[in-house]
């Protein structure tokens, strides 16, 4: 369970707030935008655009703490906090991506339990 | 669901936040509308009634800081409540929300209990504002109650260029004893709707209401181009307005009321007048007692409208049916020159 990319305490209560089928299209909803996000990320590195970097990094950000991917949250919050880095540097993009993969695997079996 | 349900606008730029929002509010029994940045939630700000928002700050095209800046400046819209929901990082950016007017922060992910407790109370801030201006509009003139809630109530005076008013019904005292009470009191709602009218769509506010008369300023609290021209329109339209209550009352086989109407220019002191408790925003100076003078003039001249030298010369296209020169006029020592006007057009 401690391994899980999503904390189970903060999803659950999500869902009973909210309604289960509700946190199942925002889940969703979610899902098909968070590509969106890191392809403005990465847009922004390449743009040199230190403003839309932090906004993409802060939307991943927030919409993670709202299901209780923690691991995303902190890994976005760092990058919402830290520099734009020089174009053609993808590490901080490339862990953003891996750890939203993970993320996402497991928000899918969540929501199709 | 004991609460008052509000209208609430929801403005986002990341989806997910938005409908998450919308749903925790909808299920708190409140109507939400949703706007994706800040120049969408002003545009909707402009076409529909929103009783609380619910604001993000980072946002493109026009953030959350803009917002409430935007907000806080226009009259209009400055009464309502705003609740910051957002993750932005540092205290100095949550410090800098409240200090542009927001009531309140609540950090995402926003906690059910805090929204929910939040948004009530800033729903009953929002009523007991609304409940306020409606009694302030009630009992003041919409112009006087917006300068009251913008520069805060102050007993004090400024001096100002102004011309004043005073209209009444003639033979009131011998109408009314003719007439049930309630027919009275009727009588007087009609006739001060129709007074008041005439005197607000010429830019002038209601100072004093006189039993069976009323006070009109024209350039106090705020600026009027031509006090004097607007004066006398609002003059004008009285005495049309009368005239079709009066046709009106004939049918109904009904006496028709008669008025006189004075009118000065000059410098006057106005401001509220009274005390913390109950205060009036008048006029006084010797502007204000000579158009009181010249309205009880109008009885010796046979009704119509008087008018002073100063008033007439910053008059176009108005003539004058008569000139009463070197009248004496109660309180002054020197004599007036006075100018009976012609009604209508």
């Amino acid at each position: 369970m401690t391994n899980s990319p999503i904390d189970l305490d903060v999803f659950s209560e999500l869902s009973e707030a909210t309604g289960e089928e509700f946190a199942a299209e925002l889940v969703t909803t979610f899902l098909d935008e968070a590509p969106g996000m890191i392809a403005d990320l990465k847009a922004a590195v390449v743009e040199n655009d230190s403003d839309g970097y932090r906004r993409a990094a802060h939307s991943l950000k927030s919409n993670a703490a709202t299901f209780g991917a923690t691991e995303l949250a902190e890994l976005a919050r760092g990058i919402e906090l830290g520099s734009l880095p020089r174009n053609g540097e993808w590490t901080e993009a490339d862990a953003l991506q891996s750890t939203l993969d993970a993320a996402a695997e497991a928000l899918r079996d969540l929501i199709h339990d | 669901m004991t609460e008052t349900s509000g209208r609430l606008l929801i403005v986002d730029d990341n989806k997910v936040n938005r409908l998450l929002l919308s749903r925790s509010v909808e299920l708190l029994g409140h109507k939400t509308a949703l706007a994706e940045n800040g120049r969408v939630a002003m545009e909707m700000l402009a076409v529909q009634e929103v009783d609380l928002l619910l604001l993000d700050i980072e946002m493109p095209e026009m953030d959350g800081f803009e917002v409430l800046e935007a907000i806080k400046s226009q009259p209009e819209l400055r009464d309502i409540p705003v609740i910051v929901t957002s993750s932005v990082e540092g205290l100095d950016n949550v410090v800098r929300c409240i200090e542009l007017g927001a009531e309140d922060y609540l950090p995402k992910p926003v906690n059910k209990t805090l929204l929910s407790a939040r948004v009530s109370s800033c729903l009953e801030k929002k009523r007991l504002r609304d409940e306020q201006k409606r009694l302030l509009e009630r009992f003041a003139t919409s112009e006087v109650a917006q300068d009251l809630q913008e520069s805060g109530f102050a007993i004090g005076s400024e001096r100002a260029h102004a011309s004043v008013l005073f209209c009444d019904i003639r033979g009131f005292t011998r109408l009314s004893e003719n007439l049930a009470p309630e027919a009275t009191i009727e009588l007087l709602n009609t006739f001060y709707t129709l007074m008041f009218e005439a005197v607000t769509s010429n830019g002038g506010i209601i100072s004093l209401m006189l039993g069976d008369g009323l006070m009109a300023l024209f350039g106090v609290p705020h600026p009027i181009e031509n006090t004097a021209q607007s004066a006398v329109q609002a003059g004008q339209e009285m005495f049309t307005m009368i005239e079709m209550l009066n046709a009106e009352r004939m049918n109904e086989g009904e006496e028709g009321l008669q008025i006189g109407v004075g009118i000065a220019t000059g410098e006057v002191v106005a401001g509220y007048a009274g005390t913390d408790r109950r205060a009036t925003y008048t006029c006084i100076g010797s502007t204000v007692n000579l158009a009181a003078r010249l309205e009880a003039e109008t009885k010796e001249t046979g009704g119509g409208m008087l008018v002073d030298q100063t008033t007439l010369n910053s008059l176009d296209g108005v003539d004058v049916s008569r000139t009463y020169k070197g009248t004496q006029i109660k309180g002054f020592s020197d004599p007036f020159d006075i100018y009976a006007l012609q009604l209508g057009k």
